[in-house]
């Protein structure tokens, strides 16, 4: 299940469909990622998520069959949120139910790792000094492309 | 009749910022026939289509995809060009 969306999601609500009644089910992880309210050494007061709409759900699918195929799992669920977000707002949600803890915490770090890298949303942060377009991180790179290096 | 193809360009973020534009539609000239062919031709348009597009990192996407950049066109795609990503 694929979601982006301005409003904000419930993660309560999440959880429940994730575990769904269903008894093979021995794990869920979840992430939630929220905004900061500093960057580079700056304080932000808002950010404003901007996306590709279609190529987004596109990239966002393509990266849940990839983890559906490389692990066990039961259920992904991925939802981000466009548009104007405020401190603290949560931005995004990846939850994975699985038999197992191992095959639902590697598919839940796999998903963020290349949701970071490949899926088109670009932030754009306010600042005291202004707006400016948040610059992308190596460190990102380096999380994605190590899945690459391990052996499946 | 014959209708020209045309060819539905997108740009995104910083990119659009610099360029002033969202999209437009383009008839692509016989002499342009890969991704990378199309950026040097919307290079020409002047300075700061120049220094939009030679942005490092700089993306390409056709129909939705992100390519390399000897990509063939056709020229009936929709093609968008974007810096990197920085959701999550």
């Amino acid at each position: 299940m694929i979601l982006v969306q301005e409003a904000d999601f419930d993660t309560q609500q999440q959880y429940q469909a994730l575990q769904q009644d269903c008894p093979q089910i021995g794990a869920i992880v979840t992430f939630v990622g929220l905004m900061r309210d500093f960057n580079e050494g700056d304080q932000v007061s808002s950010l404003f998520l901007e996306h590709y709409p279609g190529m987004t759900e596109k990239v966002l699918e393509d990266i849940r069959q990839q983890a559906m195929q490389r692990w066990q799992l039961n259920q992904i669920r991925i939802v981000h949120r466009v548009g104007e977000l405020a401190p603290s707002d949560q931005i995004v949600f990846v939850g994975v139910s699985s038999a197992h803890r191992g095959d639902a915490f590697a598919a839940c770090e796999f998903v963020m790792d290349f949701l970071k890298t490949q899926a088109p949303f670009w932030k754009r942060e306010q600042t005291p000094e202004g707006s400016r377009w948040v610059e992308a991180r190596q460190s990102d790179d380096k999380a994605a492309d190590r899945w690459n290096d391990e052996s499946k | 009749m014959n209708m020209p193809k045309s060819l539905s360009l997108r740009f995104f973020a910083r990119l659009r910022d610099d360029l002033n534009t969202s999209e437009e539609s383009l008839v692509l000239p016989e002499q342009v026939t890969t991704v990378e062919e199309l950026k040097q031709y919307l290079c020409l348009r002047g300075d700061n289509w120049q220094a939009a597009l030679n942005t490092p990192g700089l993306f390409a996407a056709v129909e939705q995809k992100v390519v390399d950049w000897d990509t063939p066109l056709e020229g009936h795609e929709e093609v968008a060009f974007f810096p990197p990503v920085t959701g999550g």
